[in-house]
């Protein structure tokens, strides 16, 4: 257990026995391991929130359908937003950062490697508790924002509100350990030269976002803690009769929620901005201020959470300052906008399926930044918030901007991480049937919400003019269905069978594709000195790449360590136990002092 | 602090960083800035209830100023045990930073102690949990403080027995430095509540 | 000056266009979509689509400008043979200023109109307003009228033409007080009291509902809104203020009235000068509303009878338990409160 040299050129985890396999994906610390660990549970995340949306369609493709009872259609759609945005778009971007920010960056693993374990297997466990509620009694049915005081006691006496509560505590600690993790990797592992203003826009968004969460989280934690206190111990932070104001479980819920909105969006920017370049042959236009607006909408992202709450009633100085704050947030944005099209223009753009979702992630990041720009304006937004047209925005933002970002990245990657492409015949069908089925499903929803169906309804009446629209985007969800299990098959396939590739299929520009696909456990045999922002595409890039790859001695890496996932395991144990009770919760909080004591005294080095 | 860090670079980093700060030293800054977050919306949260309650029993009729500002001065004087165990530390002395270890973990019981004394009190006086919102927002508020002294407590006794088994050389003063900028957080952290919720009414 | 209202009185009807355009060819009238939030019927909620109007106007043509520039830098510069090898550009102060500049310029044209509005329409009620105080309740509106002294549910009716200030609390959750064709919604929230008003400009029955999720049945919260003739309204008005109707002690509806008497109905349910119940609506003059149960069914005796047998069946999670009554003592019940005309 104490150090391992890593063999020259022997990919890890080869040959050896099942059992043997398992434990070593448990015990890992790569970073790659983690960063794929993250992606496939993240995925599968992605098809349980996609199912539950499935659902959702279903009951509302007619009036008054009977397909699911309204009970459960309220924990569909809860489970739908609470899964997808801590379960599948968070992880997904984790994955990302912990496959490549080291590769990009020129390091040899993140700043704490178990610490990254860590995150994993509590992300793993929380995701696992909350669906859990399932079959536990039900689960949570009050919507992914849980507004006070329908969350309290009396208005939701069963145990689903306490599986959400828990739950996004549980994933809220795996969420700031990475954000920690990803922080302290991306300032201090750099590669020698690599100045902040050199580093990928990806590394840079990345940052950002680690900043957002760490600022953000401890919000909804103490939020959260109230609602506990409130749920368990009998506390009046949230019941209006001892003179609490539900009101503030909006604030604090939004000053954690808009900043994530922005955690969800800027990985997807970033992973754009790595993609362009390298599919039209040219630099990031305008790098320094694609890096500056992505900064200063992290900052702005705190000044702007009341836009969420027009219809609050805050008055009318309150709203104005919202409102313009929130608009000012739309500069920033269309000027990386801008910068990405200008990347392209006179470019030499090659429509590879990374390239086409990247192109579609602007397209439709254009729609929902645009009606986004209309509930700005509280006016507009008192007829719109709460109604299909912000269903319609969101899912823009989200499914058309972040998930078809992060589909560019994966298609961009794959080969960095598998050593094979996807297929580029079924990438293209991927991308058609995806992107033309989204907007199927979602652009009837402005029509719909602005002809007056609210949101969050599991049924809605005949004779409102509501048949059509809502026939036409359950249809669409099926082709969106559809477009998803072609990528799967895309992705068993290419997995096993995929086209070889060598280094750097795309050309491009950042060190990850200076090392050989997959990537050594020790990524870099030498860390390389970074003279620009793309190394590889300067005259002396053959020099470089010659350079990490050679050899130079002993290498040595961080052992691989079980108490990660002990340590998880109370963690979860321990606030399970708040629902299962004791038996749970004392032995979970001895393995959790059993695990971080182990952790914390085991040799590392 | 800062400069003692640069003269004794940390043993633990076996490479350089690009900054040339430890990076363990900048995990904990950056979960600090998390846990400013986390007391802040603690804290905003008890300012926004002030003054809400139409039941009491309201802050002037139980808290005992005087009383607590001889345990916020004692959690205050364990900052400087604390700056006192680190340069032993870092000077190698192991005794010293045994001893002031020691000092600064029971300065810490002592103001643990006397929180659950004042809680014991309220309780008495009628300031229950599940009361008004004074009574909710001012023990999760301190509650949660408490816990962070009582964690830091156990991590400084944790810190203690290493010293004394001398497994707490020269070298690894930054674990001592990094459970003192814990330490000092807390106690600004209390400073900041002690300010707004004692004397600011 | 005049310039520049012709300028905006052109977007508008440019925009106007644009906006209605998709929505008239899909024959889009109020009939065929009665809850529609674009076809203002008050004074608030035209102020309202003009702004949106104008807004729509910017971003239509954002976004066409902006997908048609990404559009042709796709095909312009896709990869074919002879074009030339890009060139290493990094980036152009000159551009990133102007397009910096330029949204937020036109974001100046968006936020002015916004402010102007926001402040206009959150004024305070012109005096002669009819005052009407309405609180949520899971699942159904219930509406006071404090200076008539009148309390009904689900169905709101004021006169066309004069200023309605409403003002909102809840009894329960939050919920979210929303007649698209009046104006924006408006949170009902525990702790607060809301506060909006409009004027009615067209006679007509307009539906409304819960926007805010409030618990399992927030797609069975519903209202009607009646906006009536001056006469209409005055009459309705003195119809609420008389008394209950008095059944004959031996008619079916005589007999109704002891069921409900005795079957528990009055812990919940007020009938003036009969019940105080305060958790359900108020049904001195229920036979006179044309829809039950939070505006979800029609008010006949069928509906109003299969309600009572069962309520947590037609409105899922309904604090109204199942009673348990027998077939002829709701067939009484019904005959009874179908009386209190």
């Amino acid at each position: 257990m104490a150090t391992t040299t890593a063999p020259v050129g022997v990919a890890t985890g080869t040959r050896t026995s099942f059992a043997a396999g398992v434990w070593s994906w448990i015990t890992t610390v790569d970073h790659k391991r983690i960063g794929v660990l993250y992606g496939v549970t993240a995925f599968l995340f992605f098809l349980i929130g996609g199912l539950e949306a499935l659902l959702i369609r279903i009951q509302l493709a007619r009036p008054e359908n009977t397909f699911v009872s309204p009970d459960f259609y309220n924990q569909l759609f809860t489970m739908h937003g609470t899964t997808m945005i801590f379960l599948a778009v968070m992880p997904l971007s984790a994955s990302f950062f912990n496959f490549i920010i080291p590769l990009q960056i020129g390091a040899r693993d993140v700043a704490f490697p178990r610490l990254n374990a860590f995150s994993y297997w509590v992300f793993l466990l929380g995701g696992i508790f909350l669906n859990l509620s399932f079959f536990l009694g039900g689960a949570p049915d009050t919507g992914w924002f849980g507004y006070s005081n329908l969350t309290s006691k009396q208005f939701s006496p069963g145990h689903g509100v306490d599986f959400w509560a828990i739950g996004l505590q549980v994933l809220g600690i795996s969420s700031l350990a990475a954000a920690f993790n990803f922080i302290v990797t991306i300032i201090n592992l750099r590669a020698p030269g690599m100045k902040l203003m050199r580093m990928p826009v990806f590394a840079w968004m990345t940052l950002v976002t680690a900043f957002l969460i760490i600022l953000a989280f401890p919000v909804i934690t103490v939020a959260l803690v109230f609602l506990l206190f409130d749920r368990f111990v009998g506390t009046n932070f949230y019941v209006p009769a001892s003179g609490a104001d539900p009101v503030l479980w909006q604030h604090l819920f939004w000053l954690f929620g808009h900043p994530e909105v922005y955690i969800l969006i800027l990985p997807a920017m970033g992973i754009v901005s790595e993609v362009l370049p390298t599919f039209s042959r040219k630099p990031l236009f305008g790098y320094p201020v694609v890096v500056y607006s992505g900064i200063f909408i992290g900052f702005m992202g705190w000044g702007v959470w009341s836009h969420h709450m027009f219809s609050v009633g805050l008055g009318p100085i309150a709203d104005s300052f919202f409102a313009l704050t929130t608009m000012l947030i739309a500069i920033p944005t269309g000027v990386k906008i801008f910068n990405w099209i200008a990347t392209m223009w006179g470019g030499r753009v090659e429509l590879k399926t990374a390239m086409l979702f990247a192109v579609g992630f602007i397209a439709m990041f254009i729609m929902g930044g645009l009606s986004g720009v209309m509930h700005a304006s509280p006016p507009a937004d008192l007829q719109q918030t709460d109604t299909y047209f912000v269903v319609a925005h969101i899912h823009y933002v989200l499914f058309g901007g972040a998930i078809m970002g992060i589909f560019a990245g994966i298609y961009y990657w794959f080969p960095k991480i598998t050593g094979r492409l996807l297929d580029e015949r079924l990438g293209q069908i991927h991308f058609w049937l995806n992107i033309i089925a989204l907007n199927v499903t979602f652009f009837p929803m402005h029509f719909v919400g602005l002809l007056g169906m609210p949101r969050r309804v599991y049924t809605y009446a005949p004779g409102l003019g509501f048949d059509t629209m809502n026939m036409i985007s359950t249809v669409g969800v099926f082709a969106i269905v559809i477009a998803t299990l072609v990528f799967i098959v895309n992705f068993l396939r290419s997995v096993r069978s995929g086209e070889t590739t060598g280094s750097d299929p795309w050309g491009g520009a950042t060190l990850e594709w200076a090392i050989p696909s997959p990537p050594p456990a020790y990524n870099f045999a030498s860390i390389p000195t970074v003279h620009s922002v793309h190394p590889l595409w300067e005259a002396d890039a053959s020099d470089l790449i010659k350079d990490v790859n050679r050899v130079r001695g002993p290498i040595h890496m961080p052992p691989s360590s079980y108490w990660p996932a002990v340590a998880a395991l109370g963690i979860a144990l321990l606030m399970s136990g708040m629902i299962f009770g004791w038996w749970f919760g004392i032995p979970g909080l001895l393995i959790m002092l059993v695990g971080l004591y182990s952790w914390a005294f085991e040799p590392c080095h | 602090m800062a400069v003692a860090a640069a003269v004794h670079p940390a043993p633990h980093e076996e490479h350089p960083t690009s900054t040339g700060l430890s990076s363990r030293k900048m995990l904990f800054w950056a979960f600090l800035g998390s846990e400013c977050m986390f007391f802040g919306s603690l804290i905003a949260t008890y300012l926004v209830y002030r003054g809400r309650d139409t039941v009491g029993p309201h802050p002037h009729e139980v808290l005992n100023i005087p009383f607590t500002s001889f345990s916020a001065f004692v959690l205050l004087m364990s900052s400087l045990t604390m700056v006192l165990a680190l340069a032993a530390c870092q000077h190698g002395d192991r005794r010293g930073t045994a001893g002031w270890l020691a000092a600064t973990a029971l300065l810490g019981m002592t103001f643990v102690g006397g929180q659950c004394y004042e809680f014991t009190h309220f309780f008495y006086d009628g300031l229950k949990l599940q009361g008004n919102l004074f009574g909710c927002t001012f023990y999760v508020l301190t509650g949660f403080h408490g816990t962070h002294v009582t964690i830091g407590v156990i991590w400084l006794w944790t810190l203690f027995t290493l010293a004394i088994r001398g497994k707490l050389p020269q070298e690894k003063s930054l674990d001592v430095e990094i459970a003192g900028l814990y330490w000092h957080f807390v106690d600004v952290v209390w400073i900041a509540i002690f300010t707004l919720i004692y004397l600011i009414q | 000056m005049a310039a520049s209202a012709r300028g905006t009185r052109f977007l508008r009807s440019i925009s106007a266009l644009l906006v209605l355009l998709p929505l008239l060819s899909l024959g889009c009238t109020l009939r065929q979509f009665p809850q529609s939030s674009l076809h203002p019927q008050a004074d608030y909620a035209s102020q309202i689509q003009r702004l949106l109007e104008d807004l729509m106007f910017w971003v239509v043509v954002i976004f066409v400008l902006v997908e048609g520039a990404l559009v042709v830098a796709v095909v312009r510069f896709r990869n074919r043979p002879g074009l030339p090898e890009p060139k290493m550009t990094h980036g152009h102060t000159g551009l990133e200023i102007g397009w910096t500049i330029a949204p937020a310029v036109i974001l100046a044209f968006i936020a002015v109109p916004t402010v102007v509005t926001i402040f206009k329409t959150q004024s305070k009620p012109p005096a002669g307003a009819l005052e009407v105080k309405v609180v949520g309740h899971q699942w159904w509106w219930e509406f006071q009228y404090p200076g008539l002294d009148i309390t009904t549910a689900s169905e709101l009716h004021v006169p066309i033409g004069q200023p309605v200030a409403i003002s909102l609390q809840t009894a329960d959750v939050i919920h979210s007080f929303w007649f698209p064709a009046m104006g924006g919604k408006r949170d009902v929230i525990p702790t607060h009291t809301n506060a909006m008003w409009f004027t009615p400009e067209k006679i007509g029955t307009f539906p409304g509902q819960c926007a805010e999720f409030c618990g399992v049945s927030h797609a069975n919260m519903r209202m009607k809104l009646m906006v009536q003739s001056r006469e209409d309204f005055e009459a309705w008005v003195a119809a609420q203020k008389r008394p209950p109707v008095e059944p004959d002690s031996t008619s079916l509806a005589g007999k109704g009235k002891q069921v409900f008497l005795t079957a528990g109905c009055v812990a919940c349910h007020t009938i003036a000068g009969i019940s105080p119940g305060t958790i359900g609506p108020n049904l001195t003059h229920v036979g006179t509303r044309t829809s039950l149960a939070g505006a979800l069914y029609p008010n006949t005796p069928e509906e109003m009878a299969k309600w009572i047998q069962d309520p947590p069946v037609r409105k899922p999670g309904s604090i109204m338990p199942k009673l348990g009554l027998a077939p002829d003592q709701i067939a009484a019940v019904v005959a009874y409160l179908q009386s209190l005309k």
